[in-house]
């Protein structure tokens, strides 16, 4: 038996859904970014939004995610997604507008928008990688960044005394009224891919039902920036990134979710 | 009606779909009279106050990105923040319209009138070989026609347009005579719009972001070719007196309109004036300038700055003839009987 004996529509359980396009991820091998597309994808396929759905890309890694999502979609400037969200949700009420940003766009440069965009409670999805890292610009220090963390801009590891402490901003854009839906996921293992899949698809509900904003921070791995295997970066994730930036929900249906201490 | 309230009345009855702004002096009454006009139960036109220029600008690229008729207005110190976005914007070949109610600088400068953001008007702004079309009312009927010219131009060349006004006309009052109230658009090219994809096409997508240089030179060469046409098609002027005049003043916007007072002043005095007021900023009318060189003495370019727009007038008369620039500035505005010396000491010295 060769492999076309295998390649047979028969044998097909699982397919890449037709909301990817064919072009080659730009990604690195072992990077969170594809996963985090196509669950993106999978969620808009199945609620048959394709024709109702815009895009908007950042600055950063995911800055040509237009080329992976077969969807109508804006690349923004730096940091200006919120805003470029806002321009065309204010304008197509009734279509499906997200932003898909990392965190130096989001929460360095784009801080402004981000939380005003929020606290007008623009009824559209956020979706927010986080992996505490400059990824296309070469591993510099992100806003994200946690203490002691090295950067190629914190060589030393990150000092918080001079380069201040690591933005908390999804805890930040929770207290703001006008945000419907926080949460926090990731997509290193199975089970997190699929909370973070339900989450997607509860921020498209929310908008669909005009609820507000939804706003879904995904930890993620950047192995190349952090210098590490995909297998040690996401050890490295569990171990350092999710103690400072917990996994869970941490506002649903308007209300901030109590923390349980363990 | 004041020429800020003319632009904001004149937005709506073009059919603008919205407009994103944020305060500033002196044009902050654009988004006060649209505020207190209700558009959207008038026409359905959103207004949004942004918490900045960057966002207001950015929202303008989301919205025309769309395909919709979208405007942002500001003056000076926020045009300056707006830059990134232009270049986007112009990059990514989208219609829109900004206008510009120019105040004094550099930096916070003078909340009075100025003329001295012509360079970052019509020489790029912001990065990038880019153009905007520019367009410089001197009148408050001027500031209501212009909207509507400007969103048929940036809608032509998928390009966004600037009103380069000022101080002055945007806070003087005149009479107007509206333009009757356009529809709002009802349809979107498919061909570039993105209105969410549809099995019939293949997606859209709006960026100004070509990785492949020999892709981003042609993107370029493309915007360069769209450019010579916005050139060969769309200079705008107005000549006054000129056909006779010795002594040509050029000049554009409220300088134009001062100017325009020389020219008689001067006439009653013997003196042969003229006016050539600029309409267009860009394209600028070099050919149509030059041509008077074969008739004019002398060419005095008078604008509020210290000596920008004049720089184009050097390029249009080639030396064939006498320049000379006379400006005031950080608020300051020329007298007609200020320039009419002016001009005299120039004839009296050069004979």
């Amino acid at each position: 038996m060769n492999i076309k004996d295998i390649i047979k529509p028969e044998n097909i359980v699982y397919n890449k859904t037709k909301l990817m396009t064919d072009n080659i991820l730009s990604y690195c091998p072992g990077c969170g970014h594809g996963t985090a597309h196509r669950i993106l994808m999978e969620v808009i396929d199945e609620m048959g939004i394709q024709q109702d759905t815009i895009g908007v890309s950042p600055v950063g890694c995911s800055v040509v995610a237009y080329d992976f999502m077969n969807i109508d979609m804006a690349e923004a400037a730096h940091g200006r997604a919120p805003a470029v969200a806002t321009g065309i949700k204010r304008l197509w009420p009734d279509k499906y507008v997200f932003t898909y940003q990392g965190d130096g766009d989001l929460a360095a440069i784009g801080t402004a928008e981000t939380i005003h965009t929020c606290n007008r409670g623009e009824n559209i999805v956020i979706i927010f990688i986080n992996n505490g890292i400059y990824g296309m610009t070469g591993g510099q220090m992100a806003p994200t960044t946690i203490p002691g963390m090295v950067s190629s801009t914190s060589p030393y590891g990150r000092n918080i005394v001079t380069m201040g402490n690591p933005l908390k901003i999804t805890e930040l854009v929770a207290l703001l009224p006008g945000v419907y839906f926080v949460t926090r996921q990731s997509v290193h293992k199975p089970g997190n891919v699929r909370r973070a899949k339900k989450a997607i698809r509860q921020a498209f509900e929310n908008q669909k039902n005009k609820k507000g904003l939804s706003f879904i921070e995904i930890v993620s791995n950047c192995n190349s920036g952090w210098k590490m295997s995909p297998v040690d970066a996401n050890i490295w994730m569990e171990e350092n990134m999710f103690p400072y930036y917990p996994l869970g929900d941490l506002k649903f249906d308007g209300k901030l979710v109590e923390k349980t201490s363990k | 009606m004041k020429g800020n309230e003319a632009v904001a009345e004149a937005a709506i009855r073009a059919g603008a779909d919205a407009y994103f702004g944020y305060p500033i002096t002196p044009q902050s009454e654009i988004l006060e009279y649209l505020m207190a006009e209700k558009p959207e139960e008038r026409t359905g036109m959103i207004v949004l106050q942004a918490e900045s220029e960057v966002a207001a600008i950015n929202m303008v690229y989301g919205a025309a990105a769309t395909g919709k008729r979208v405007l942002t207005t500001s003056s000076s110190p926020g045009i300056s923040l707006m830059q990134e976005g232009l270049s986007y914007i112009a990059g990514a070949e989208l219609p829109c319209l900004v206008v510009n109610v120019v105040r004094g600088g550099p930096g916070l400068g003078t909340i009075q009138p100025s003329q001295s953001d012509y360079f970052q008007a019509v020489k790029g702004g912001g990065h990038g070989d880019y153009k905007l079309i520019v367009l410089a009312p001197a009148s408050v009927q001027e500031m209501a026609d212009f909207v509507k010219l400007g969103f048929e131009l940036a809608f032509k060349y998928r390009n966004p347009v600037m009103i380069l006004s000022d101080g002055v006309i945007g806070q003087m009052m005149e009479k107007v005579e509206l333009f009757d109230q356009q529809p709002r658009l009802t349809t979107f090219d498919p061909a570039w719009t993105i209105t969410g994809k549809t099995a019939d096409r293949e997606r859209n997508i709006i960026t100004s972001l070509e990785l492949d240089p020999a892709r981003q030179e042609k993107h370029n060469q493309k915007l360069q070719a769209k450019y010579r046409q916005v050139e060969s098609h769309e200079v705008r002027f107005e000549k006054i007196e000129c056909e006779d005049a010795d002594y040509v003043l050029v000049a554009y916007g409220s300088s134009a309109r001062i100017g325009q007072k020389v020219v008689k002043l001067a006439r009653e005095k013997g003196i042969k004036a003229g006016l050539f007021r600029l309409i267009t900023l860009y394209p600028f009318p070099y050919e149509e300038i030059f041509e008077l060189t074969n008739s004019a003495k002398l060419f005095l370019a008078i604008e509020l700055s210290t000596g920008q727009m004049v720089e184009d007038v050097k390029l249009a008369v080639k030396d064939r003839k006498r320049i000379e620039f006379y400006g005031r500035f950080g608020g300051m505005i020329y007298s007609p009987d200020e320039i009419l010396s002016v001009l005299e000491n120039i004839i009296n010295e050069k004979s």
